[in-house]
């Protein structure tokens, strides 16, 4: 069983502020989502452990456009910029 | 006036061609429609009016130049999670709302190269979660057929586009059902291709192992001339696929499969006899119908709300209201601003599938929930696999009842999540599948169209082509 508090903590992890309010609505809807899709735990006996049929892609680790084309197409849309740095606040104290 | 209601991609090609009308005559005559009925129906977030008509009269050129393809000149809507450079999309999202799309997705440069114009950015469930566009934090997109009644979603705003002729195609895109479920509660094609098939390069991502990009038509035949002018392998999508990997056998006359005991779980009564009308109509044609089993289907829908999640928790982590988006100061330290950027950036169903993702992901759950999740996934796929060795297509209702009221389901997250039972699978199987218009149910004094789905092997899309034509008579 789902608890508020660990709802809570989820959404700490996830990054996501959520008043107590959201948590105890979040808590009863987890819970009977959770309820809802555990009917898969009745799907037993061997399901065989096939490798997967996909593989990666890669490709050759080469810069493939000239230094500066995206900057100011990307930093226009941060919030909060100084020069060509994203601004944020002060992590270490 | 331009017939609307009756043009096809290959109808508006010769009438340009031929004089009848010019493709800025075409596109304005959409523009028209918009103007008079989207603030009743909330199906555009945003019109692009003065570069729709200079892409028209580009249009126009390329036809004086002799340059012209079938696409130049056809005026298309675009999912507000296709990333359109220099333009808006923000994917039906408070965090978004202000992004500007710094690069064209790969399935706007291939409609730039064929000429094709681009009206606006329609409405959506936000990022894409939802199945009737209540999730917009726009608003929500009314039904054509009956206003008081849901779109379907995700794709519902570019559903209603094309089902009131305010764009002649559109694109939507599919990760549960969300181009074929709209489609079928709004009377239009919703088609989802095979995955892989088109690049999700420049689509705002939501399950990475689901989500394809797929037309939204008038007519069989505008689909299948829209995939293949956006389909193709691309450097910039590591899981997608070039055409020519499986042979393409045409049956001379094709098997449906029909699970008739899984269409047993609570489907609306009038659609089970819609269902068989179709079927009926299908045995008439000449086509043989077979009973066949997938015993494992019916766990489609838990997995989905497992997996997509799962993968809805890791690539909605980006939004850290920093890079781009909304940005909203916490107070003291670089982790409030994440806290409070998205806590107030995303709404409610989004909240839902970040914290249910995060459980599922998380150490002690993650072998009960994601990992056995994964297994059965295999069980549905290879359901299908054996299917397909008896039949070409198999058949299903599109939806288990027509279009629901406004309001109706919000409520009850899981009864919301079961409109994709019909869908899903095709999703979790990588499958390409279609929804086709079967007629329609009187309800409350409106008509409410109804759809069938026909789901193919891996890229027989020609197949879902030849007997989706042959359905609707084109």
């Amino acid at each position: 069983m789902i608890t508020r508090e660990e709802i809570k903590n989820l959404a700490s992890l996830a990054r996501i502020e959520v008043t107590d309010l959201e948590a105890e609505k979040l808590t009863k809807e987890v819970l009977a989502i959770l309820d809802y899709v555990d009917q898969i735990q009745e799907v037993t006996g061997v399901i065989e452990n096939k490798v997967s049929e996909h593989r990666n892609v890669m490709r050759d680790d080469v810069v493939t456009n000239s230094s500066g084309l995206y900057t100011e197409k990307l930093l226009s849309n941060a919030p909060s910029r100084e020069g060509n740095y994203l601004k944020v606040k002060k992590i270490l104290g | 006036m331009i017939d609307l209601k009756n043009l096809t991609i290959k109808k508006a090609h010769e009438s340009i061609k031929n004089g009848d009308f010019t493709a800025v005559e075409l596109t304005e005559a959409y523009l028209e429609v918009i103007k008079q009925k989207n603030s009743e129906l909330n199906i555009y977030l945003e019109v692009f009016e003065n570069d729709a008509l200079k892409q028209a009269e580009e249009a126009n050129q390329r036809f004086k130049d002799g340059t012209a393809v079938e696409m130049t000149g056809i005026p298309v809507a675009l999912k507000d999670n296709i990333l359109y450079e220099a333009h808006v999309a923000s994917a039906g999202s408070k965090i978004l709302e202000n992004y500007i799309a710094t690069y064209d997705s790969t399935v706007v440069k291939k409609l730039k190269t064929a000429g094709a114009v681009i009206l606006g950015r329609t409405n959506m469930d936000e990022f894409a979660m939802g199945v009737s566009t209540e999730n917009s934090a726009f608003g929500v997109t009314k039904n054509p057929h009956d206003t008081k009644r849901v779109p379907g979603g995700s794709s519902g705003g570019s559903t209603a586009a094309v089902a009131i002729n305010s764009a002649l195609v559109a694109l939507g895109s599919d990760t549960g059902g969300s181009c074929r479920q709209p489609a079928a509660f709004c009377g239009v094609v919703g088609f989802k291709p095979t995955y892989g098939s088109i690049s999700r390069h420049g689509l705002i991502a939501m399950g990475s192992s689901l989500d394809i990009i797929g037309p939204i038509t008038n007519s069989v035949s505008d689909a299948e001339v829209l995939f293949n002018t956006i389909k193709g392998e691309d450097a910039m999508d590591s899981t997608s696929i070039s055409q020519n990997t499986e042979n393409k056998k045409q049956s001379s006359k094709m098997v449906i499969g029909i699970p008739r005991e899984f269409l047993s779980i609570g489907v609306d009564e009038r659609i089970l006899s819609n269902f068989n009308e179709s079927v009926s109509k299908l045995e008439s044609m000449g086509y043989e119908i077979k009973d066949i089993k997938l015993p494992n289907v019916k766990y489609t829908v838990p997995v989905y709300y497992i997996i997509s999640p799962a993968e809805v928790s890791s690539n909605l982590a980006r939004f850290d209201g920093i890079k781009y988006g909304l940005h909203i100061d916490g107070g003291g330290n670089l982790l409030e601003d994440y806290l409070k950027s998205r806590g107030s950036g995303f709404g409610p169903e989004v909240k839902r599938r970040i914290i249910l993702g995060t459980y599922v992901l998380s150490s002690g759950y993650h072998d009960a929930y994601y990992n056995k999740a994964m297994a059965v996934r295999e069980l549905i796929t290879e359901d299908y696999r054996k299917a397909f060795e008896e039949v070409d297509v198999i058949l299903t209702p599109t939806t288990t009842g027509p279009a629901f009221k406004i309001g109706e389901k919000v409520n009850d997250p899981v009864k919301m999540y079961l409109e994709d039972i019909f869908t899903g699978p095709a999703n979790i199987a990588g499958l390409p599948a279609i929804s086709v218009p079967s007629g329609f149910v009187d309800e409350e004094g409106s008509k409410l169209p109804l759809g069938i789905q026909f789901i193919a092997r891996h890229q027989r899309e020609d197949m879902l082509f030849e007997i989706g034509k042959k359905f609707l008579n084109e």
